[in-house]
This record gives structure tokens, C-alpha cells and sequence, in this order.
């Protein structure tokens, strides 16, 4: 057990990846000589040379063809995209031959891709810049989707998407690059579509991922302080395949749920959740699922309405706060 | 539309009566607008809007009660365009018809704030209540809701689930076919021509803190007398010099909260309360804050004089001066009660020799304090004739032993008779 950061996790599992099988490479925008826009290819071109960690010329849809074909062939190609942004120029190689090929074509050819890109606003970069649109994928079967929350699962769940024979976007996140954890010596590889209980509490779950799954530990942790509630924290992990039996064992438990997501409200990842928990632990709510989501406008620039749009510690402790004021247990 | 919820307004409060609303119906609210005052167990205190919009309904008229979280009034804010609730007085009884409930629930003394159903409304409650009433064979009508708009949670069912065999019992008669109650349960008819006088808030927390230290505390009893003589001398001449710079002048039972106030200091294990952590602890406190008990037209109250041993006797005049104004406006807050170590009970006024109190949970002890009356007293085998005063301990056994209460007495009445001393 080491304690490092979320990137250095990635920069390490990459490195061991590609140490442990040869048909591992990466493939994208300055991920070469620039060592990557944050880094985290860092080291691997002087070490593994230009044939398994390519630059690519700024052409989304053309690399990411090109790792499908890749892929199909044998090779397990990593393809990183800038930001999750930039995934809109390749949607039609993701949606419409990485998700379906396997399907469409009689099993004749997987497609073991990983897609590695971080999504998140908070960074000024604007509107076209700062979205967390890993529903578009989600949505689409034939994908697999994953999202760590923690160094630990920043290096388990991308070990198992490396080692999976399907498509897998592995979301990563802006402002989750520099936190720091705890992250297993070994390379065991986490299970895609388990989702983890990171704090075990009875009197509220609240489901996350991601960010979000990050800051609702904090808040967990500061209501346990502060009120004495006690929250069990759902950390989804993977959204598609999604791991409804957790989520709905959880608040079988505690009777009432709040969900946190980076994503816009209508439509989100919260809606999915909230209709999940309706499906099979209808009579155990005591209350309405309620979501914690962003202000539904493109991100604006200006830092103080950034800040104001994106969901926070705070939006997310009044949402639970209400929750259990709801159920009549505490103000 | 947002839901205007019971706020919590103190550490003790369980609910809150409606005392006045500032905003009708339709009336505009802008954020910070004072919406309603509401009654808790210690004072009345103002509740601010933090949202603005339309006041869409009141659902606690003035002068009934709701729990806290309970929705109170409901706010327009244009994000729903359809109500949660239509406001419709009459449906409530005609829902209870309809659902062959019984109204007697509502003839109770805990009957709950009207809340308006519309007659085309189900009963509202959460799917995890419906599953639970179906299995434990629970009437829903017969169950409060301290819910969003009435609507009944697992916490309002949880003395129904208590009790199984007895609630299926109960549920069968008030089946559709069963008779039902047509008046409100007459007034006890037993010869002594009673009148029911409901509890208000601060009865409520009395009642029920006092019944909690009388029958949860082993309080024992040591009573003191001392000579006065001096210490009415003292006042007298420290009043005279106070009214000639025009400063408020000092009562006995201020010389009396700093007299305790430096005993206290001298015997910190008497300043502390019970605490069941652990296998039990003594929790010493630091700061001495004495509680003054105070009979005002609303009530007994508590005001608390902090850090009483740092403070001169002239300061605590002023202090005690101001919470007795506070209190007889009903405008003393949460701050002016809480925090309290010790409390004395004064009945002096009244001509009352000695008497005992009941200890102010959570606190160790309080004094009970009689009228300062002459008596014969032997002093060097002569009678003369003095002014003596008696006060009673009643302390937690728990953490005070009898020789420290009296050894607590001893310093008091050594200060009270060298009455310099408690203004040195």
C-alpha cells in the first residue's frame, strides 16, 4: 500500500500495463513528447518508444477509428481524449463501431478499447470545455462506462478495463488528478459494474460517482461531526453496466436516498438512480429521491458563476439535510 | 413551490407553536422577510424567508403546533406551476368519512395542524408506511403525519409498530361498519368540575425535564442557616453609595449568586453535571454560570448569568436586572438560558422559611433560598434577636456526596456572614 495521487495512479497502472503485455498502447493528442495535457502519460514514450505510444495529429474521429481497427485486430489500445469534450468529434466512431461491431458482426471481432478522458468543470475553461457528458455513452449498450472516485480505483478500475474485451470510456476527472490516497501494490483489477459502499451509515444513502463520490465522503464525514447523521455513501464506480442491487440494498436499509452528480439534472445519471431505487425498493422509501446536480446552463466562465453552477459540499448537505427533515428524524 | 418547514430554533426544541404570521396568502416574500414568529419551548423567536416568492397557503394557522421539519406554509417560487395540495378546509373531515377513519384522533390534545387535503387527495404516506401499515395491519387514518405537508412517515407509525397485537385489535374497529365517535370525548364528569387547561410550550419542557430529573436523579437534600445581619448591612450601604452615582441597585439574591458563584470556584466537583459516557463521568465544568430561577407572567424560566464568579456583584445586578426584563417580555433567547452549571431558587419574596427544588437537569445541584427572617438566636450564652436565612441543596448523588455538599454549604454561609468577602 503506497499513498499517491490519482494521476500518478494512472501514470503508474499505464506503465505496468504496458510492461505486462506487449499489445498494450496508448494513442492520442500530445501524449508523446508533451508527456500529456496533465500528465499522465508521463515517461512512457522514453520508456516504451513511439510505436506503442503514438501522437496523433488533433483528429478525433481519425485515432479513435484507428484504435477500433486496432482493437479488432488484437491490439488493446488506450486512446486518451484530451477532455471528455472532445469525445463529441469521435461520437460516431464510439456509438456507432466501438459499441456495435461485436454485435452487429456475429461476435466475429471484440473490440478491447479503452478510452481514457477526464471530464469536470471548476477550471475556467469555459462551456465547450467543462461538461460531463458520460451519459452520452452510458446510454449506449455494447459500452462499458467507469468512473473512480479515488487513487485505489483510478488503478483497479483501470486495470479491468485494459483487461476487458469490450469498449470501455474511463472517465477520469479534472479535479480529482491532484487528490492523494491509498492505492493496493498489487495489480488486482476491480470488478466492472460493482458499485462500492465507501462509508457504511444507517440513516441516509446517498449515491455518487466520480467527483461527486469524492465530495460525498467529505460531507458524510462532516454531518457525522456536526449533526450526528449518519450517511451511507454509494460510490457507483461503473454507470454502465450499473449496479442496481447495491443501490437498492442500500436504501432498503436506510429508507431514503440522495444522488450527486456533476451532470445536468434532467435526463442525468440522477434520474437513472432515482428511477432504479423507485423499481426495487418502492416500498421502503420514506421519502423522495432527491438530486443534487448542475445549474442546467452552459458552464459559464466567469469563476464565481462556475463555482455557483457547480454542485457543492454545501448543495449536497442541505439535500440531505431536507431528506431527513422530510422523514421527520432530523432538522 | 417550496415547502416552509419547523425550524429548529433550540438544542431542545421538538416543535414549535405558530404564534403570529406575518404573511398571508398571495402576499409577495422576499428573502429575508420576516415570514412568521413562532413559539418554542424558551422565548418566541422571528423566522426569516430564505426564498422569495408567493406565500401559496398556511397549512399551521396561528396558535397550533407542528413538529420540526414539518411543512408550515407553502411558497410559490414559479418552479411548479400546480400546487402540491389544493387548500380545501372541509376535505379533511370529509376524507376521514370517506376512509371510514375515526375523528376521534383529531378531539386529542396532540391532534395535528390542519393540513388540507383535497377531498380527490389519497391519504398522503410514504410507500415504505403503506407496506409496513399493511403488514402490522395499521390504520392510516388514525396516524399522525409530521411529514412535507402532513404526509405520514415511518417515524410517525413507529408506537403503532411497538405495539402488534393491540393495533390489530384497533384497527378492526374502525372498520366502515364499526360505530363511530360522533362527539369530541366529554370533560372528565366527576364531581370536581374540572377545566382542562392545555400545556403551552414551556409547561410542555417543564413537565417533561422536571418528571425526567425527579424520577432519573438520586437527589438528596442538606439544608443551611446563616446569619444575615452583616450582609443586609453591606446592601444597605453599597445601595446607598450605587443610587448616588445613579447605578442599579444590588438585591440580596445578587450578593447571594456571587457568594455562590466563589463557593462553586472553591468547590469545582459541585459545578458539574452527571454525564453516562462511558461507565459514567463527572464532567467538571470550567466556566460557572448560574441560573436564576424566575417566575414570570408566562412561566418559570431559567435566565443564566455566565461566568458569574468573574463578575462583581454590581455587574451581576445589572445582568440579572436586564434577563428579569427580558424574561417578563418573553423576549429572552436561547443564549440567555443556555449554558447554565448551577441554578438558585429564590422564594424569599414570598416570606417562605426554607424549601427544597428540583434539580435543573443536567446541571448537579441547585440552591433553594428562603426569606431572611429574625429570630432568637443564643450568641456568647445571651438571646439576641437576628436576621437568619435559610437555603437547601438539592444535589445529583451521582456525582456529590453529602459531606461535599455540606462542605459546598459551609463555604456559602462563611461568605454569606463575612459578607466583604463576596465583594472583595
Amino acid at each position: 500500500m503506497s499513498i499517491m495521487t490519482y494521476r500518478q495512479a494512472l501514470n503508474d497502472t499505464l506503465r505496468s500495463e504496458m510492461l505486462r503485455d506487449e499489445n498494450v498502447l496508448l494513442i492520442g493528442e500530445e501524449i508523446g513528447v508533451f508527456e500529456g495535457s496533465y500528465k499522465i502519460t508521463a515517461g512512457l514514450l522514453a520508456e516504451f518508444g513511439e510505436k506503442r505510444v503514438r501522437d496523433t495529429p488533433i483528429a478525433e474521429e481519425g485515432f479513435t477509428g484507428a484504435a477500433i481497427g486496432a482493437a479488432m485486430l488484437g491490439l488493446r489500445p488506450v486512446v486518451e481524449l484530451m477532455t471528455i469534450n472532445f469525445s463529441l468529434l469521435a461520437l460516431d466512431q464510439i456509438v456507432n463501431h466501438a459499441a456495435k461491431i461485436y454485435g452487429m458482426f456475429g461476435g466475429q471481432a471484440r473490440v478491447p478499447l479503452v478510452i481514457r478522458t477526464p471530464g469536470g468543470g471548476g477550471q475556467q475553461l469555459g462551456a465547450t470545455h467543462s461538461q460531463n457528458i458520460e451519459l452520452y455513452y452510458a446510454f449506449v449498450p455494447g459500452m462499458k462506462v467507469v468512473a473512480p472516485s479515488s487513487p485505489a480505483d483510478a488503478k483497479a478500475l483501470l486495470l479491468a478495463a485494459i483487461r476487458d474485451d469490450d469498449p470501455v470510456l474511463f472517465l477520469e476527472n479534472l479535479a480529482l488528478y491532484n487528490t492523494k490516497g491509498e492505492v493496493p501494490d498489487d495489480d488486482t483489477p476491480a470488478e466492472i459494474g460493482r458499485a462500492a459502499i465507501t462509508r457504511e451509515g444507517a440513516d441516509i444513502t446517498v449515491v455518487a460517482y466520480s467527483r461527486m463520490a469524492a465530495i460525498a465522503l467529505e460531507v458524510a464525514e462532516q454531518l457525522a461531526e456536526a449533526d450526528g447523521i449518519d450517511v451511507e455513501v454509494v460510490d457507483l464506480r461503473s454507470l454502465r453496466p450499473l449496479d442496481r442491487d447495491t443501490v437498492i440494498a442500500s436504501v432498503k436499509k436506510t429508507h431514503c436516498a440522495v444522488v450527486l452528480e456533476d451532470d445536468w439534472l434532467t435526463y442525468g445519471i440522477g434520474a437513472e438512480i432515482a428511477a432504479t431505487i423507485s423499481d426495487g425498493a418502492f416500498d421502503w422509501l420514506d421519502a423522495p429521491v432527491r438530486r443534487v446536480a448542475m445549474a442546467e446552463v452552459p458552464m459559464p466562465y466567469s469563476k464565481p458563476l462556475e463555482t455557483a453552477a457547480l454542485p457543492s459540499a454545501e448543495d449536497a448537505a442541505t439535500a440531505i439535510r431536507q431528506t431527513l427533515a422530510a422523514v421527520a428524524r432530523r432538522a | 413551490m417550496i415547502d416552509i418547514l419547523m425550524p429548529r430554533l433550540s438544542d431542545t426544541m421538538e416543535e414549535g407553536a405558530i404564534a403570529i404570521w406575518h404573511k398571508k396568502p398571495g402576499d409577495t416574500v422576499a428573502i429575508g422577510d420576516i415570514l412568521v414568529e413562532i413559539e418554542t419551548d424558551k422565548t418566541t423567536m422571528e423566522y426569516e424567508a430564505y426564498d422569495a416568492g408567493v406565500l401559496h397557503t398556511i397549512l399551521v394557522p396561528e396558535g397550533e403546533q407542528a413538529t420540526i421539519g414539518m411543512a408550515i406554509a407553502q411558497l410559490d417560487d414559479g418552479s411548479s406551476t400546480e400546487p402540491t395540495f389544493q387548500p380545501a378546509p372541509a376535505a379533511r373531515a370529509q376524507a376521514a368519512e370517506e376512509g371510514g377513519g375515526s375523528t376521534a384522533a383529531a378531539a386529542t390534545h396532540t391532534s395535528p395542524p390542519e393540513v388540507p387535503i383535497a377531498a380527490d387527495q389519497r391519504l398522503l404516506a410514504t410507500p415504505l408506511v403503506r407496506r409496513l401499515a399493511r403488514e402490522h395491519a395499521i390504520d392510516l387514518t388514525e396516524v399522525t403525519g409530521s411529514g412535507p405537508g402532513g404526509r405520514i412517515v415511518r417515524a410517525d407509525i413507529d408506537d403503532a409498530l411497538a405495539r402488534p397485537s393491540s393495533t390489530a385489535g384497533a384497527s378492526t374497529t374502525t372498520g366502515v361498519d364499526a360505530p363511530q365517535p360522533t362527539t369530541v370525548p366529554t370533560a372528565l364528569d366527576d364531581g370536581r368540575q374540572s377545566t382542562a387547561v392545555p400545556f403551552d410550550k414551556s409547561r410542555q419542557v417543564i413537565s417533561r425535564r422536571l418528571t425526567e430529573s425527579a424520577t432519573t436523579t438520586p437527589q438528596f437534600t442538606v439544608t443551611a442557616a446563616a446569619d444575615v445581619e452583616d450582609l443586609l448591612a453591606l446592601r444597605v450601604d453599597l445601595n446607598a453609595h450605587l443610587a448616588s452615582s445613579e447605578r442599579p441597585k444590588i438585591s440580596v439574591n445578587d450578593l447571594l449568586v456571587r457568594a455562590c458563584a466563589i463557593a462553586l470556584r472553591e468547590h469545582p466537583e459541585v459545578n458539574a453535571s452527571y454525564s453516562p459516557e462511558g461507565r459514567g463521568q463527572t464532567l467538571l465544568h470550567e466556566r460557572v454560570n448560574i441560573g436564576i430561577a424566575v417566575a414570570s407572567d408566562t412561566g418559570l424560566v431559567v435566565p443564566v448569568i455566565t461566568d458569574a464568579d468573574q463578575k462583581t456583584a454590581s455587574q451581576i445586578a445589572t445582568e440579572s436586572r436586564r434577563l428579569a426584563g427580558l424574561a417578563k417580555e418573553r423576549s429572552l433567547g436561547t443564549a440567555d438560558m443556555s449554558g447554565g452549571t448551577f441554578t438558585i431558587s429564590n422564594l424569599g419574596m414570598y416570606g417562605v422559611e426554607q424549601f427544597t427544588a428540583i434539580i435543573n437537569p443536567p446541571q448537579g445541584a441547585i440552591l433553594a433560598v428562603g426569606a431572611a427572617q429574625l429570630e432568637p438566636v443564643v450568641i456568647d450564652g445571651a438571646v439576641q434577636i437576628r436576621h437568619r436565612m435559610r437555603y437547601t441543596l438539592s444535589a445529583d448523588h451521582r456525582i456529590i456526596d453529602g459531606a461535599l455538599a455540606a462542605r459546598f454549604l459551609a463555604a456559602l454561609t462563611k461568605l454569606v456572614e463575612q459578607p466583604l468577602n463576596i465583594i472583595a
